[in-house]
């Protein structure tokens, strides 16, 4: 082995870790007991100290990047610290998706195994007989065992546009990268900008989608599993979304500056990738969960 | 700790001092500062949770409600095994990866070297909200460590929001700490450290972390449903919605059969590292070794229903899940086969850490054995819930886990402090340990298989002999542990000066470094051959 090694750059003492360590844990105790207090319509100190974990939490992000900036600019990371950036992106995103296969996970056991056993399928013929007789297995689960009802968000129309405008978004941003990569700027700066615009596009007709199901469709969370599993899985996807929007934003900011090189832009790199990823979800999501 | 650094001929950048006063420890970014952190913390968790463990003996002591309510109780064996795996154990192994593994692989230390400290000091607060729950009205988490819908969601207490995000912060520490031993492992080798001339350790690492990655937010999306179950009004552990509760069992298995190879594969490597070192062999069989382990985490993700055939699965899913589940006795049968190869014939010494390794050896063995008694789905029938399942786990995971980790402090605290542990007081340590844990965990294969049901705090009376014996023998290991603590903090404090190898037969990168390790190793890479 010939290959030369450049120093590993190891930052000397940092003091956001602990800023954020404080900011999970206002965040963790003040959600636990924000979460009693709203649902018991008690007053109490949860969502103050949950609001104040997230303020401490920004200003920790903020701290954190600043540093992480100031360190790639001034050219202290070597090629093999591009590296372990990158790896250690690509291992959380894998970490994303296997969070999101425990909600499809949990999608596929109701409607293959659960329903169909409630419906006394397998070797279930007297649960269904004597704890839910009359209980029709279908999907969408208009009317639960319990007889909860509701009515199926249709897999056209809004979410199909939605889901063109995710995957164009998708394609812009791809333009962005190779604008990046070409070193021309302005197709760099006005592909991101689409891209955020698209995004946020979405994100305003999924609440827009929400309003229609709550008001409309009597499609809420508590309407049994088709419900659990339509807005646990659109809303952590718009949460990722939002977040992915986020990092979008200020990579935007940062190009504005004049940052990232053909050679050299990590975060540029991540955050595609993690804006590639969430169109993936969606694009399963909206297979498994509009669609099917 | 306090020992002065060594000099080393790299050193002069502008972090060749350590730091001192609290903000080291705060601000840290120094893998070994971080490592020490992680195993201070195991340990006082371990005694945290060691001491929940002897409210429940002394409750079992004597059939009849002795000294504890049932809620608060079952509380205890919540709140034991909750702190045991995700305070102890984990913890425990992180530290030791934070220490071992850049010294291992030739590199300066761990690769996001902020990212680090994060994952550990978020952990501290974890288990601060999880304890302050057992102190909220109605009590803390009281449905086992498994957290099975619906006792933790129709029936569990207010305290149940806490412990979902106090599990929560725990994964996130876990999955980072994860991404940075695998990033360390792929891109920070020294030069000619090619994968398979990696020290075990460092492979059952790799294979541990890739396990946490994929397993830790499958535990988040469990956890996320109990919360919307109990809070939000979401059925998805609840039949009259339209979901299962056995649905519940399935993602929480997902998770839990992963994650007690993430407790196990990491003590195989610690073995793999001592055994060789007092027989004075190289090991045998490495490369099988590789791939026994690769097995055992592939296997990991197939066998999760074994812990659920008495939920009524149709007889395809029992057959397959419990074939799956033998198969994994195939490599680990590898495992110890090469562990006692290795020893065949060596020039074997009998210092403490082989001790630990050699009670591994033997009584990890017979915790697998209970295991594949417990795979087979019509005896499983049998045990299912008993106090069988209580010893098959306890063997695995003391005998097993927590032995290895004994293990590997005594092999490590010199290269640690730079000073020899004091050998006889190691060795009283490891006697009264070995006695007293199979006096508290051998007599429950009896009362198990003879039907006493696990998390109850009352039983018949035919099991009040084995019962006191068991609680005699958990007290004593309890007082057995404070010998360590007390070699431990005389070890850190001074003695018999270490060596470079420390141990005669001892090979790998970390024995070429000073003892102790000077604050920072390898800030270029040694070249290896």
């Amino acid at each position: 082995m010939n290959k030369t090694y450049e120093k590993y750059y190891v930052p000397a003492q940092s003091p956001w870790p602990i800023v954020g360590a404080v900011a999970l844990f206002l965040i963790a105790f003040g959600a636990g007991n924000f979460v009693n207090e709203v649902t018991k319509q008690q007053p109490g100190f949860g969502g103050y100290m949950l609001a104040a974990g997230f303020v401490v939490l920004i200003i920790m992000l903020f701290g954190w990047f600043k540093n992480v900036i100031d360190e790639s600019m001034s050219g202290l990371y070597s090629a093999q610290m591009d590296r372990s950036f990158r790896q250690g992106m690509s291992w959380f995103i894998l970490s994303e998706v296997m969070f999101f296969m425990a909600f499809f996970g949990a999608l596929f056991y109701g409607r293959v195994i659960a329903l169909d056993w409630l419906s006394g399928g397998s070797n279930n013929a007297m649960t269904f007989q004597l704890l839910w007789p009359g209980f029709d297995a279908m999907w969408p689960l208009l009317k639960t065992p319990g007889g909860i009802e509701t009515q199926a968000m249709p897999a056209t129309g809004l979410p199909l546009i939605n889901t063109a405008i995710l995957v164009i978004s998708s394609i812009t941003l791809h333009f962005a990268h190779t604008g990046l990569e070409q070193n021309k700027r302005g197709q760099l700066k006005l592909m991101l900008l689409v891209t955020l615009l698209l995004g946020a596009t979405f994100l305003s007709l999924q609440v827009y989608e929400y309003i229609h199901a709550y008001r409309d469709l009597g499609l809420t969370l508590a309407s049994g599993f088709y419900g659990n599993t339509f807005f646990l899985l659109t809303g952590f996807h718009g949460m990722h979304v939002t977040l992915g929007a986020i990092i979008l934003l200020f990579v935007f900011f940062r190009v504005l500056k004049g940052h990232f090189t053909p050679e050299k832009h990590f975060a540029f790199q991540a955050a595609a990738w993690y804006w590639h990823f969430v169109d993936v979800v969606w694009l399963c999501l909206y297979f498994f969960v509009y669609v099917l | 700790m306090s020992a002065a650094v060594t000099d080393h001929e790299h050193d002069h950048e502008h972090h060749d001092h350590k730091p001192s006063g609290i903000k080291r420890w705060l601000y840290t970014t120094n893998h070994k500062d971080i490592g020490t952190m992680y195993l201070v913390f195991a340990l006082i968790m371990f005694f945290i949770g060691g001491a929940m463990a002897m409210v429940i003996r002394a409750e079992l002591f004597q059939p009849g409600m002795q000294f504890v309510e049932p809620n608060f109780f079952n509380q205890m064996t919540t709140v034991h095994g909750l702190i045991m795996v995700f305070g102890a154990v984990m913890p425990a192994f992180t530290g030791l990866a934070n220490w071992m593994i850049p010294m291992m692989i030739g590199a300066p230390d761990m690769a996001l070297p902020r990212m680090n400290n994060w994952s550990f000091w978020i952990l501290p607060f974890a288990f601060l909200i999880l304890l302050i729950s057992l102190f909220m009205p109605g009590g803390g988490p009281a449905f086992g460590w498994t957290f099975y819908a619906p006792l933790s969601t129709t029936y569990s207490g207010d305290s149940t929001a806490l412990f979902v995000f106090s599990v929560h912060i725990m994964g996130i520490s876990s999955i980072m700490g994860a991404i940075n031993v695998i990033v360390t492992i792929f891109n920070l080798r020294a030069p000619g450290m090619t994968w398979m001339k990696m020290p075990l350790f460092v492979w059952t690492w790799l294979i541990t972390a890739f396990l946490l990655i994929m397993v830790m937010p499958v535990l988040a999306g469990a956890v996320t449903m109990v919360l919307t179950d109990k809070y939000f009004g979401t059925s998805f552990f609840d039949a009259a919605g339209g979901g299962d509760p056995v649905l519940f069992q399935h993602i929480f298995w997902f998770f839990g059969h992963p994650e007690v190879y993430i407790m196990i594969l990491p003590a195989f490597g610690i073995v793999s590292s001592i055994v060789p070192t007092f027989a004075r062999k190289p090991l045998f069989g490495y490369a099988s070794m590789v791939y026994a382990t690769s097995s055992i985490a592939i296997l990991s993700f197939l066998v999760w229903a074994h812990h659920m055939f008495t939920t009524g699965m149709p007889v395809a899913g029992a057959l397959f899940f419990m074939y799956c589940t033998m198969l994994i006795a195939v490599p680990t049968g590898v495992k110890v086969f090469n562990w006692v190869a290795t020893m065949w014939r060596g020039a074997m010494t009998f210092e403490v850490p082989m001790m630990f390794a050699l009670a591994f050896i033997v009584l990890f063995t017979i915790g697998g054995f209970s295991g594949l008694m417990l795979a087979i789905t019509p005896a499983d029938f049998q045990y299912h819930d008993t106090y069988f399942v209580v010893a098959h786990f306890h063997y695995v995971l003391v005998t097993g886990a927590v032995f290895s980790i004994i293990a590997a402090a005594y092999y490590w605290l010199p290269k640690w402090t730079g000073f020899m542990y004091d050998e006889k007081l190691g060795q009283w340590h490891f006697w009264c340990s070995l006695i007293s844990v199979n006096l508290l965990f051998f007599p429950m294969h009896f009362v198990g298989l003879a039907g006493m049901p696990r998390r109850i705090p009352d039983y018949a009376l035919q099991f009040a002999d084995f019962n006191a014996f068991i609680s005699i023998g958990g007290f004593l290991f309890g007082a057995s542990q404070l010998l360590f603590v007390w070699l431990v903090v005389k070890c850190a404090r001074g003695g018999e000066k270490a060596t470079a190898q420390v141990w005669e037969g001892a090979e790998g990168l970390e024995w070429e470094v000073p003892s102790p390790a000077p604050y920072h190793t390898f800030e270029t890479p040694p070249h290896v051959k």
